[in-house]
C-alpha cells in the first residue's frame, strides 16, 4: 500500500484551495502596474517612460519609471514611508520585549511550582479565546481612563500631556505576543532533558552560567520559532493597533486601511506587492539560515 | 539573600514569571475588568462615561424600549439582536467552508513525499505572511464590477455567446463570507495538518490489515484522530470571525454590519463607549460559551500552539 | 583528604510528594559511609532509592531530614557547582550544542583554568578514554559507547573526589557493557578515586565493587562485599534480588547455639545442622534459602540426612549449565548443574519424569526470618 496515494477529490480540491489563495494576491501584483489610476478597472501597464509624468485623463500615459510608475510614487509617499518604520519599530521592539518575558515565564512555568502558576497559565489562553476587538476596546478604555485621570490630576497641557501614540502600541503589542512566546518556548521546554543543566551545574557552573551557556543554545530554535511568531504578529495586527494607536503612530495596516476608505490608486498594490517580498525574502533567508544551523548540527 | 533566594525555588518562579504576570494583568484582565464596569455607565452627553450602575445598555441591546413610536408601552426592536445572530451564522458559516476547503489541503500535504511537505505547507502559509488588510483589498479588485472575476467571467461569455451582465458581487454578504474565508483559511489548515501528520502510517497499515476499505480507514482512523486539530482550527478562526470588523467593513460596505462594526462604531463614530462595552461584553460572553462547550465536546487541541 | 570517609550519609530521608498529592520516602532513613578510593555501589530495581541518594550526594536534591558529608563536610544546602564530586550520567547528558572538546573543557572553563592548561588537561582526558582525535565532533556524531566515554572523561578531568555514576552503561549492548565494566574498575583502580556507582544489575554490582549496598523501599537492605551479599543475604529480599534462590518456609524445630533444625511443611521433613544467625527463636516461622547451584543431585543410593526424594519436571539447557526444575512433594526447587563435559546424547541429561534426590548440604543453607 503506498501511503503516499490520494484520490483524485483530493487533488483536485488542493489545486483548488491553493488557487483559491494565490487568485487574489496574483490579481494584487498585476494591478499595481495598473495605468488607470482610480484602478477600478485594469487599464493595461503604462506603456512607456519619459521624463515626466504624463496622463490623459485618469490614465497615466508614461513616466520616468515607466510600467513601475506606482512604485516610485510610493517611494516618495513620505507618509508610506514613515508608517513603515513605525510598524518595524513597534515590531522589534515588542518582539525583543516580548521574547524575554516569555521565554521567562516559559521557564517559570514548566520548571516551577508557584502559588501564581495555574492563573499564569490560563491567563495566556485569554487572547486566544477572545476576540482581539474586545482586548482592543478594553485596552483603549484603560489607557483614556487611566491618561485622563493623570492630565488631570498633574494638570498636564500641551505637549506633555499622556497621549496614544507608539509607545502605547508597543506596549499592547506585547500583551498580545507573550502568550503565544510563552506557549511556544513551553512546547519546546517540555522535551527539554533536565539533566543537561545538572550536568553543567555539577561541572560547576552556576544557575546564571547554566542558563546562558548549556540551556538558552538549546532552547534557541523555540526562542527564535517564538520571537519570529511574534514578529508577523505584530507586522500583521490591525485591530490592537487601531484602537492603541494615535498620532504619529501609524502602522502600514492602519495607512492602508485609512486609504481603501478614501481613494485607491495603485500605489496601495505597489505598496502590497512590496510589503509581500520584503517578507518572502525575509522568511525565505530565516529558512536558509536555519537550514544550514540544522545541518550542522546533525 | 541569593543564598535564600536559590533555595526559595517558588519565589524563583514567581520572579521569573513576574514580567508577564504583570503585562497579562495590566492588559487584559483589569481592561476586561473596566470594560465590565464601562458597560454598566451611562453615556455624558460629551461621549464621557459616567460611572455608575445601570442596566440600560445591555436593555438597549435587547431591544426593548420603552419610547415607542406608535404610542405603546413598550415595544422591542431587534437591530442589535439582529446584529448579534447575523455574526453568529456568518461565524459558523465560515468555520463549516473553511474546515470543508483546509481539511482536503491539510490531507493532502500530509500525505505528500515528506520532502515536499514543508514546500506545500510554505504555500500555505505565505498569503499569511501578506498583511490582513492587504488581503481584504485584494478580493475588492477581484469582486468589484469591472473585477477580475466578471471580467473572466464575461470573457467566458462571450466566448460561450451568451448575453453577460456584470454581476454584483462586492457589498453584499456573499463577499463578507468569501472574504472571510479567505482571511482564516490557513488558520485551519496548519493545526489539521499537524494532527495529521502525527497519524503513524503503521496506523492506516494495521486498518488495511484489519479489513478497513479507504472510506472506513478515514472515517474509523484519520478523521478521529485529526478532531485535535480541527478542534484548534475551530478556535482559531470561529472566534476572529465573530470580533473582525474590517472584512465586512471593506467587502461588504455599510450593508453588512457585524458585532465588530457596532463596537467600533461605538467607540469612534457614535462616541458611546457604555454601549459598545456593553455590545463587546456581550460578544465576548457568546464566543466563550461557544468555546466552552464546543471544546467540552471535543477537547483543548494542543494544535493550537502549533499554529 | 582529611576524613575516613568520602562520603558518608547519616540518617538521610529524603520525602517526595506524588502527582496523586500523596506523600512518599524515596529515600528512608538511609545511612551509609563509603571510604575513599572504593568502588561502592548501589543495587536495586527503579523506586528504590539508589538514584534518588546519588542526587543527594551531587547536591540536585536536598535531603528532607539527615546530612550527607563529602569528606567529612556536612553539605546542607551547598548547590552542585561547589561540591567537589562529578556525575557521569545515565543519559550521558552531553551537550549537543558543543563538540566534544568544549564538553570536556566546560568543567574547567568553570574553574577558571588557563586556556594552555585546559587544552593539555583535556587531552589527557580524552587520551584516558581512548577517543584521541575525537575532539571536533560534535556528540551526536559518536556511537553510544564514544557518548559514554566522553561523559566519563568530561567528569573525571575535574579531578573530582567523588566520582558519581547513575546507571552508566545502561543504554549499551551485552558485550560493550562487560568491556567497559572492567575498563571502568581498571580506571577507578588506576586513579584511586572513589566510584559510586548506581546500577539494577545485580552482575555488574557483584563485577565491579568492592562493597555493595543493596535498597530497596528506600532503605538499604544490605550492606558489605559481593561475597558477603551473595554468600551470606541478610534477609530474604536480599537472597533473592542477587542470584537465585529456593526458598523453603518452614518452623524452627530444635535450636543450639550454633545450628538449628527447621521443619518444611511441605517436605514433611526436617532439614537439620543449619548454620544460624543471630535473632532467631525456638517456633519460629522462618524461610529456608539454598542457590540452585548448590543444591546437590544424586541419582541413586540411600536416602540420607537432609536428602530427599523427587522428579524432574522439566530441564532447560542454557549452554554453560542446564537448569533442572524438581518437586519434591509438593515443594519446588530449582537446581543448576554445570555442563562439565560436552556431550551430545540426550540420555546423558536428566529427563523429565526421571527420579532423582536432592541433598541439601546443612553448610549451603541459610535460615531467614519470614518476612
Amino acid at each position: 500500500m503506498n501511503p503516499h496515494r490520494r484520490s483524485p477529490l483530493v487533488l483536485v480540491t488542493a489545486f483548488f484551495v491553493y488557487f483559491f489563495l494565490y487568485a487574489p494576491i496574483i490579481a494584487l501584483v498585476v494591478y499595481s502596474f495598473n495605468a488607470s489610476r482610480a484602478n477600478v478597472k485594469f487599464e493595461g501597464f503604462i506603456p512607456s517612460f519619459s521624463e515626466r509624468v504624463v496622463t490623459e485623463g485618469s490614465l497615466v500615459k508614461s513616466s520616468p519609471c515607466g510600467p513601475f510608475h506606482w512604485y516610485c510614487d510610493l517611494a516618495k509617499n513620505r507618509e508610506v514611508i514613515e508608517a513603515a518604520k513605525n510598524t518595524l519599530t513597534i515590531a522589534f521592539t515588542a518582539t525583543t520585549i516580548a521574547t524575554i518575558i516569555g521565554t521567562m515565564a516559559a521557564l517559570a512555568l514548566q520548571r516551577y511550582d508557584f502559588k501564581l502558576k495555574p492563573f499564569s497559565q490560563l491567563s495566556l489562553y485569554i487572547p486566544i479565546v477572545i476576540p482581539e476587538i474586545v482586548m482592543g476596546i478594553g485596552i483603549l478604555t484603560l489607557f483614556s481612563q487611566v491618561f485622563g485621570w493623570m492630565n488631570n490630576a498633574f494638570s498636564l497641557s500641551g505637549d506633555s500631556r499622556w497621549t496614544m501614540g507608539l509607545g502605547t502600541v508597543i506596549v499592547s503589542h506585547i500583551a498580545f505576543m507573550v502568550p503565544f512566546v510563552t506557549l511556544v518556548v513551553q512546547a519546546r521546554l517540555q522535551g527539554f532533558d533536565k539533566s543537561y543543566e545538572e550536568a553543567a551545574m555539577d561541572l560547576g557552573a552556576n544557575e546564571w552560567i547554566t542558563f546562558r551557556r548549556v540551556t538558552l543554545p538549546m532552547i534557541l530554535p523555540g526562542v527564535l520559532s517564538g520571537a519570529l511568531l511574534a514578529f508577523t504578529l505584530s507586522l500583521d495586527d490591525f485591530v490592537i493597533t487601531f484602537f492603541t494607536n494615535g498620532p504619529g503612530s501609524t502602522t502600514l495596516p492602519i495607512y492602508v486601511y485609512g486609504l481603501l476608505r478614501r481613494i485607491i490608486t495603485p500605489q496601495v498594490n505597489a505598496l502590497s506587492t512590496v510589503w509581500i517580498l520584503v517578507v518572502l525574502a525575509a522568511v525565505l533567508l530565516l529558512q536558509i539560515v536555519q537550514g544550514r544551523e540544522s545541518k550542522q548540527h546533525s | 539573600m541569593l543564598k535564600r533566594l536559590r533555595e526559595n525555588k517558588s519565589a524563583q518562579g514567581t520572579l521569573l514569571a513576574l514580567p508577564t504576570i504583570i503585562w497579562m494583568m495590566g492588559l487584559l484582565i483589569i481592561p476586561l475588568i473596566l470594560t465590565a464596569v464601562v458597560s454598566v455607565g451611562k453615556r455624558s452627553p460629551d461621549g464621557n462615561v459616567i460611572y455608575a450602575f445601570s442596566l440600560d445598555n445591555y436593555i438597549r441591546l435587547i431591544g426593548y424600549s420603552t419610547d415607542c413610536a406608535n404610542g405603546q408601552a413598550s415595544c422591542f426592536d431587534p437591530l442589535y439582536v439582529s446584529i448579534l445572530g447575523r455574526s453568529l451564522s456568518l461565524a459558523f458559516n465560515t468555520t463549516v467552508l473553511v474546515i470543508l476547503l483546509a481539511y482536503p489541503l491539510a490531507y493532502f500535504i500530509a500525505r505528500a513525499q515528506p520532502k515536499q511537505r514543508n514546500s506545500y505547507l510554505f504555500l500555505v502559509l505565505i498569503p499569511l505572511w501578506t498583511n490582513f488588510v492587504i488581503r481584504v483589498y485584494a478580493w475588492m479588485i477581484l469582486l468589484r464590477q469591472e473585477g477580475v472575476i466578471n471580467i473572466a467571467l464575461g470573457a467566458i461569455a462571450r466566448f460561450l455567446h451568451i448575453p453577460f451582465q456584470p454581476l454584483d458581487m462586492l457589498y453584499t454578504p456573499g463577499a463578507v463570507l468569501v472574504g472571510m474565508v479567505y482571511e482564516f483559511l490557513p488558520f485551519m489548515i496548519l493545526p489539521i495538518y499537524t494532527s495529521l501528520e502525527k497519524i503513524d502510517n503503521s496506523l492506516y497499515e494495521a486498518a488495511a490489515d484489519l479489513g478497513a476499505n479507504a472510506v472506513k480507514t478515514f472515517t474509523r482512523v484519520t478523521l478521529p484522530l485529526s478532531m485535535p486539530g480541527v478542534v484548534a482550527g475551530t478556535i482559531l478562526v470561529f472566534i476572529p470571525v465573530m470580533g473582525t470588523f474590517i472584512v465586512s467593513d471593506i467587502l461588504g460596505g455599510r450593508q453588512v454590519i457585524l458585532v465588530g462594526n457596532l463596537i467600533q462604531r461605538q467607540f469612534l463614530d457614535a462616541r458611546d463607549p457604555t454601549f459598545g462595552s456593553a455590545a463587546s461584553l456581550i460578544l465576548m460572553v457568546m464566543t466563550l460559551i461557544v468555546t466552552y462547550f464546543y471544546t467540552r465536546k471535543f477537547g483543548f487541541g494542543e494544535e493550537i500552539v502549533v499554529a | 583528604m582529611t576524613s575516613e570517609f568520602a562520603v558518608e550519609m547519616r540518617d538521610v530521608v529524603k520525602r517526595f510528594i506524588t502527582p496523586e498529592g500523596n506523600e512518599m520516602a524515596a529515600v528512608d532513613h538511609v545511612t551509609m559511609k563509603i571510604r575513599n578510593g572504593e568502588f561502592f555501589s548501589m543495587l536495586g530495581s527503579s523506586g528504590c532509592g539508589k538514584t534518588t541518594s546519588l542526587r543527594m550526594i551531587a547536591g540536585f536534591e536536598w535531603p528532607t531530614e539527615g546530612e550527607v558529608y563529602i569528606e567529612g563536610k556536612a553539605m546542607g544546602h551547598t548547590p552542585p557547582f561547589q561540591r567537589k564530586v562529578n556525575t557521569v550520567f545515565q543519559s550521558y547528558a552531553l551537550f549537543q550544542h558543543l563538540t566534544i572538546y568544549q564538553n570536556v573543557a566546560f568543567g574547567l572553563e568553570m574553574e577558571n583554568a588557563k586556556e594552555d592548561e585546559i587544552k593539555k588537561r583535556v587531552g589527557r582526558a580524552l587520551d584516558m578514554v581512548q577517543l584521541t582525535g575525537m575532539d571536533r565532533r560534535k556528540p551526536k556524531q559518536l556511537s553510544g559507547g564514544q557518548q559514554q566515554r566522553v561523559a566519563l572523561a568530561r567528569a573525571l578531568v575535574k579531578t573530582p573526589d567523588v566520582l558519581l555514576l547513575d546507571e552508566p552503561l545502561g543504554a549499551l549492548d551485552l558485550k560493550l557493557r562487560k568491556e567497559m565494566q572492567l575498563e571502568l574498575k581498571a580506571l577507578q583502580q588506576q586513579l584511586g578515586i572513589t566510584f559510586i556507582y548506581v546500577t539494577h544489575d545485580q552482575e555488574e554490582a557483584l563485577t565491579m565493587s568492592d562493597r555493595i549496598a543493596v535498597m530497596s523501599k528506600g532503605k538499604v537492605q544490605q550492606m558489605g562485599t559481593p561475597v558477603e551479599v551473595y554468600e551470606r543475604p541478610a534477609n530474604k529480599f536480599v537472597a533473592d534480588f542477587i542470584g537465585e534462590s529456593n526458598f523453603l518456609e518452614g518452623k524452627i524445630k530444635s535450636l543450639t547455639r550454633k545450628e538449628a533444625s527447621v521443619f518444611i511443611p511441605g517436605l514433611n521433613a526436617e532439614v537439620t545442622g543449619m548454620p544460624i544467625s543471630e535473632g532467631l527463636a525456638k517456633g519460629e516461622e522462618v524461610v529456608v534459602s539454598i542457590r540452585p547451584e548448590k543444591v546437590r543431585l544424586v541419582e541413586k543410593g540411600a536416602l540420607k540426612m537432609n536428602m530427599f526424594r523427587g522428579k524432574v519436571t522439566n530441564t532447560v539447557y542454557i549452554g554453560a549449565d542446564t537448569h533442572i526444575y524438581t518437586e519434591v512433594h509438593g515443594v519446588k526447587l530449582k537446581v543448576l548443574e554445570q555442563n562439565r563435559i560436552s556431550r551430545l546424547d540426550p540420555k546423558s541429561f536428566y529427563t523429565v519424569g526421571q527420579d532423582v534426590s536432592l541433598l541439601l548440604m546443612p553448610e549451603n543453607t541459610l535460615v531467614l526470618k519470614k518476612d
